[in-house]
């Protein structure tokens, strides 16, 4: 379970082809599989040419926002007047995506190597891995291997010889939505509530202790060892020019079969939908498609015939996000599914900004007042002003998260609304 | 007294069944060893603010006042500083929980994947209301938003452990595996 099922579609081999397998979760074996190839390479590089090919990779942010990771890292200071930090965000805990806790789970080592490399390329003598708190099952697996890379000396004291110094501290939360934006896990990781801050600073400028700091997903590093080794050309033989690679799924909702996928980007929504996954069990149709996790705007079923890449899903009025999509089949109560969604954002909302605070809230309660049906048609109104309200107004975009499935909901399926209002003016 | 390497020592499984009790934290050899590897990897002391509330909760089974007043201490931070931190956080109990801290996702996967029913389920075999801890110390049992196991919905988690795919038919089966000498699941 959790590992790809057979299907005719090319799978990607960069990240999940030793999903399912034990023993590649130990060093020895882990070795023999290639393993920390790509750290001997990068011990010896300038950090400045790990960058270089990380950016002609193409390489994006996996956490949802698609950032170029090059990018990112050639924000960091290039001389350093204090340390440096790389934070890996593995704090997954967007509503439909479970592809970490993969990555963690079966291939800890190569996430501890992603680490190291991400690490010599910003010049940051210290890594911290971000857990979410609930994931003590796959923490556990990846403490084993950090232990393990510590005492082989891949982490810590002149790594592999090179006189080169980084340690790494896996740290895990204790249950924040937030703590997944970057600048919440920064405030988690230095002992504080996981409120969002105000950019600029940016993490490069100011981060964790107030030193630069870059905030890289686990997916996104995990990625990284291949490149290094293979070379940005190879890594490009995937996805389209604006985005490259590999991506891992995360199918969830009503499907034959829900699960993990590493799939090329590019490949049409539609065929990770009804061919990967076998589409609606019990011979059901599908109502709408969340593409790519709960903060993005819903597809109708006539709307999946996409190219599932950054901009083809941008193009389709949604978002690739942790291309994680929850599927609602025909029998779905799309309001009741959207308040559930809403009570959600709610409930994670960190207090700080008063329009996300009581905007997500009054979402959630109009929502289950019209479920309960005791809503109005005004009320349609209110919910198209709070999406009004609720964007691009608050420190980060958790309020914004949860305008993109209502409005879609709203603009898709007013038809469900007004069934369940009944002309109620 | 379990050995830890320092740069796990903030990641440790702090939702367990049993417990080891302890009236101050940082008064036995394993405390001391804890707080001092944590304060190790951070620059500042507040960094070890959220594993030592891990700690708390791993030796204690929840967070008493009291142990946040030491964490206060010994990390120079004030008991409302502190306080205001482990109120942010869910799976910090500020109260004593039963022995099995059963959460059940609800959001949306698993909510369309019958979680409001397995929820139910949870709560009429173990006897209890939302939140509250069974007769005899063993269950609470509470909603949780996502658990982040999507594609297996109904997932729960009870402390450490998770059960997928899990049915309100499945329930008592779960049940029966958190008895001591049952196999993992």
């Amino acid at each position: 379970m959790g590992f790809p099922h057979d299907h005719d579609l090319e799978i990607g081999t960069i990240l999940s082809r030793h999903f399912g397998d034990p023993k590649a979760r130990e060093l020895d074996t882990w070795l023999t599989y290639g393993g920390y190839e790509g750290l001997k390479q990068a011990v010896e590089m300038d950090p400045g040419e790990i960058t270089t090919i990380v950016k002609d990779s193409g390489l994006r942010g996996r956490g949802g926002a698609g950032f170029p990771t090059g990018l990112k890292w050639s924000f960091m200071p290039q001389e350093k007047s204090g340390p440096h930090y790389l934070c890996c965000n593995a704090d997954e805990s967007e509503p439909g995506a479970f592809k970490d806790r993969e990555i963690l789970r079966w291939v800890p080592h190569l996430l501890i190597e992603g680490c190291l490399i991400a690490a010599r390329a910003i010049r940051a003598e210290h890594a911290y891995i971000y857990v979410r708190g609930e994931y003590f099952p796959f923490t556990s697996i990846l403490n084993d291997a950090v232990v393990e890379a510590y005492e082989a000396g891949y982490i810590g004291r002149d790594i592999l010889g090179s006189g080169w110094d980084c340690d790494l501290t896996v740290h895990i939360g204790a249950g924040a939505y937030i703590a997944g934006e970057e600048t919440g896990l920064m405030s988690s990781l230095t002992g504080g509530r996981a409120e969002p801050k105000i950019k600029p600073p940016f993490p490069a400028q100011s981060g964790v202790f107030g030193k630069p700091t870059t905030v890289n997903n686990v997916e996104t590093l995990a990625a990284v060892p291949m490149i290094l080794i293979n070379g940005a050309d190879w890594y490009r033989q995937w996805g389209t020019e604006k985005s490259p690679g590999t991506k891992l799924w995360c199918c969830s909702g009503h499907l034959v079969r829900p699960g993990n996928y590493e799939l090329e980007l590019g490949v049409p929504l539609k065929d990770v939908i009804y061919d990967v996954c076998g589409g609606a069990p019990d011979g059901k149709k599908i109502k709408a498609v969340i593409p790519g996790g709960s903060s993005t705007a819903m597809l109708t079923a006539d709307e999946l015939d996409v190219p599932s890449t950054y901009e083809g899903l941008q193009e389709a009025g949604s978002s690739l996000g942790t291309a994680s999509p929850i599927v609602l089949n025909e029998d779905t109560n799309i309001v009741r599914a959207m308040r559930r969604i809403a009570d959600f954002y709610a409930h994670e909302s960190c207090g700080q900004c008063v329009q996300c605070r009581e905007g997500t809230s009054w979402v959630a309660k109009i929502l289950k007042r019209i479920e309960d049906g005791d809503g109005r048609l005004s009320d349609l109104d209110t919910l198209y002003d709070l999406c009004e309200q609720l964007t691009g107004r608050t420190i980060c975009v958790l309020a914004d998260s949860v305008v993109f499935p209502l409005r879609s909901s709203l603009d898709k399926f007013r038809d469900e609304y007004e069934a369940l209002i009944g002309g109620r003016a | 007294m379990k050995k830890v390497h320092p740069a796990v020592v903030g990641a440790q499984p702090f939702q367990l069944a049993e417990h080891r009790p302890v009236e101050r934290l940082f008064e036995d050899a394993e405390g001391r060893d804890r707080l001092e590897k944590s304060l190790s990897r951070y620059p500042e002391k507040k960094g070890a603010l959220l594993p030592m509330l891990a700690y708390a909760q791993e030796r204690n089974g929840w967070l008493s006042p009291e142990a946040m007043e030491e964490i206060a201490e010994a990390l120079d931070l004030t008991p409302a500083y502190v306080r205001s931190v482990a109120t942010f956080y869910t799976m910090y109990a500020k109260r004593p929980v039963g022995r099995y801290w059963i959460q059940v996702c609800t959001c949306i996967s698993c909510h369309v994947n019958r979680g409001e029913e397995v929820f139910e389920s949870f709560l009429e075999h173990t006897g209890t209301r939302a939140g509250e801890v069974s007769e005899d110390g063993r269950y609470t049992v509470i909603e949780a938003e996502c658990l982040g196991a999507c594609g297996f919905a109904t997932v729960v988690q009870v402390n450490d452990r998770y059960f997928e795919n899990v049915t309100p038919e499945t329930v008592p089966e779960v049940l029966a595996q958190l008895e001591p000498g049952e196999p993992e699941a």
